[in-house]
């Protein structure tokens, strides 16, 4: 009777897992061939975003048009056209630094018109868990309207808290957490 | 599309039969408590007292196996039944390691009153442990040591899967008897674990999955409730017991209800935004919510099972983590309406908002606890972290119970309101549950594996 039960436990769980590997179905783009990127399986991971000062320049795609138009949305998110926006302590409001980037990523969106994207709010170690999901919150939905005043349809952005969850950098410096404190951007559909 | 919406069946299924086959099968922990026939009429139902102005010893040796195959069970029950009688701090339980000196006995005749009178005890129990065919049959008596009189007796049989469960149903019905008091050795804890380790799904960052967990109030039997591979969060028990809502991430984060004997999974928040922080009334009859469907998070109420949703808060600034008065009438939750969060108070329908006098810094997390008390503990800024503390509402006392050991945050009542749980990062660093009384004394650690964290304590 036990090893019935643990059978049918260990079926369940592998379903799961099977479950849970289709989901991610890698999408096997053809990579143009004027890159010079290295191998898929070599990729390096992602550079730390920079805290963008306010005299930063607009961020230039770094790839040509067609290349960011042709790579699997893995790609894209990996080394993303969109940056991040920033914010300071306990804030939720766009600084100008920070209405630069989310101009210059509305920029892009309106120039891939059939992107959708997820705005994740996310926040330094220093709340609790719970505020931070709030204060998370309210970042994502600033970008959004922020985002939405300059003509991009609401219904290509939703919107997500994960407060100190995911921090990017798990330094507990002043430095990690002005990275940490963030509205980050995922392209969902393309 | 297609695909993304099949795994989601599969991975919902998977949810409920797991579910099914952890909570129902082995070892339902309600439908398989031991059967208690009726308490034999005793004539002499009297409460065992210690010297005056201390509470009474107790000495609760490993339980005797009258059959060769129950050693193990018998030694597990006294052992429990110790940590059980000791976590309530009503009575003073004499060490076990003192226990050597004492005689064994076999017979509640054989009982070496006298030793155990040397050892300083006031009470002892004697148990036995005796196997039927597949069960087993446990027989539990508590004695005056003075009176040689026995003033408890029980008997239950059943299946030898989970031998804490009688130590547990013992020292609650003791706790009952003795003290008039509502033990809880047979609740449990949900909390929000990392502990597997599994990748979120993504390439954008180095994410891990949390999934939900349950544990028994000491920290035994740790089963995992949840297979989403996503981020689940927050649980809050149904009253009954019978059910839990959490926060879930699919990828947008949603309320879920997982019945957890029924197998069945609801979403009562279904296809209307962003929603957290799901908190059951005392009732069981609505949730309050953190949502922020209408472009800012609100707190809101809706009944269990979705219907009806009120929301509660209109304002700029983010309001969250609700928690309901003992009697259902009011809410507490957090917002940083001033700047920096702090705690307010409010009528269950938005009315008679204002703001508690609390001197730290910030103020997050509240939780309101049970009857008989009255009181609100929060996460308080203290230096660098968080400390918990405590709210008394009818004089605006604070009190710390924690302090500065780690950063301490998430606290959640016993039901009863006699300890709380919460989350600290003083072991090593990683954030860990720990349970303590609440006035912080009788520290217990529960979690040790992974980072662990929102504890929720079931009735």
């Amino acid at each position: 009777m036990r090893n019935a039960q643990k059978t049918i436990i260990i079926v369940m769980v592998l379903a799961a897992t099977i479950a849970a590997g289709c989901k991610k179905k890698p999408v096997a783009t053809p990579q143009p061939a004027p890159t010079v990127e290295a191998p898929p399986d070599t990729t390096p991971p992602p550079a730390p975003p920079q805290r963008v000062e306010e005299t930063a320049p607009v961020p230039q795609p770094r790839l040509p048009e067609d290349a960011i138009a042709n790579r699997s949305l893995d790609d894209l998110n990996r080394d993303s056209p969109l940056k991040p926006v920033f914010f300071g302590l306990d804030s939720a409001e766009l600084d100008d630094a920070g209405r630069g980037v989310a101009t210059a990523n509305a920029d892009v969106l309106k120039k891939y018109a059939s992107w959708a994207i997820t705005i994740e709010g996310h926040c330094d170690e220093r709340g609790t868990a719970e505020y931070n999901l709030a204060l998370g919150e309210r970042r994502a939905l600033a970008v959004k309207t922020y985002l939405s005043s300059l003509g991009i349809p609401p219904d290509r952005m939703r919107t997500v808290s994960y407060g100190k969850e995911f921090p990017f950098d798990v330094a507990h410096t002043e430095d990690a957490w002005s990275r940490n404190r963030r509205g980050h951007f995922v392209i969902t559909a393309k | 599309m297609h695909t993304h919406l099949t795994t989601w069946r599969v991975a919902f299924l998977t949810v409920v039969l797991v579910a099914a086959a952890i909570f129902v099968l082995p070892s339902a922990p309600r439908a398989a408590r031991p059967q208690q026939p009726p308490q034999q009429p005793s004539e002499l139902a009297l409460v065992i007292s210690g010297d005056p102005g201390t509470p009474p010893r107790y000495a609760v040796p490993d339980f005797v196996g009258l059959t060769p195959d129950v050693g193990d069970v018998a030694k597990t029950i006294g052992q429990v039944l110790w940590d059980d009688l000791a976590f309530e701090r009503e009575f003073y339980l004499i060490p076990r390691d003192t226990y050597g000196s004492v005689p064994a006995a076999r017979t509640p005749e054989q009982i070496p009153f006298a030793s155990w009178r040397e050892l300083g005890a006031d009470a002892v129990v004697f148990g036995t442990v005796q196997r039927t065919g597949n069960d087993v049959r446990i027989q539990v008596r508590l004695f005056n040591v003075r009176t040689r009189q026995s003033v408890f007796s029980k008997e239950y049989s059943g299946a030898v899967a989970n031998p804490r469960l009688y130590a547990h149903t013992i020292s609650d019905e003791i706790h009952d008897q003795q003290r008039g008091l509502k033990g809880v050795a047979r609740t449990k804890l949900a909390f929000a674990s990392d502990r597997n380790g599994v990748p979120l799904g993504g390439t954008v960052e180095n994410r891990q999955v949390k999934e939900i967990y349950i544990a028994d109030y000491d920290g035994a039997n740790q089963r995992r409730l949840t297979v989403s591979r996503q981020l689940n969060v927050n649980p809050s028990w149904s009253p009954d017991t019978r059910s839990l809502a959490y926060t879930t991430y699919r990828p947008i984060p949603d309320i879920f209800v997982s019945f957890i004997y029924q197998g069945v999974l609801q979403n009562p928040t279904k296809g209307s935004g962003t929603n957290y922080l799901p908190v059951f009334s005392p009732d069981g009859k609505q949730i309050a919510f953190m949502s922020g469907r209408d472009g800012n998070p609100e707190i809101y109420v809706m009944n269990a099972d979705g219907s009806n949703v009120r929301r509660l808060t209109n304002h700029p600034a983010g309001d969250s983590t609700p928690t309901w008065s003992p009697s259902g009438a009011q809410i507490a939750f957090t917002s940083d309406r001033t700047g920096k969060p702090q705690i307010y108070v409010m009528g269950a329908d938005g009315s008679n908002l204002r703001r508690l006098d609390i001197k730290q810094s910030e103020a997050d997390r509240p939780t309101w606890s049970p009857a008989p008390f009255n009181e609100i503990a929060f996460a308080g800024r203290t230096g660098g972290g968080f400390d918990i503390i405590v709210y008394e509402m009818s004089t605006g006392k604070t009190t710390p119970l924690t302090f500065g050991e780690g950063s301490n945050e998430s606290p959640a009542y016993s039901p009863g309101g006699r300890h709380v749980a919460f989350t600290s990062t003083r072991s090593g660093g990683r954030t860990q549950i720990f349970t303590m009384g609440r006035d912080g004394k009788g520290l217990r650690q529960i979690t040790r594996d992974g980072n662990n964290q929102t504890p929720a304590w079931s009735n």
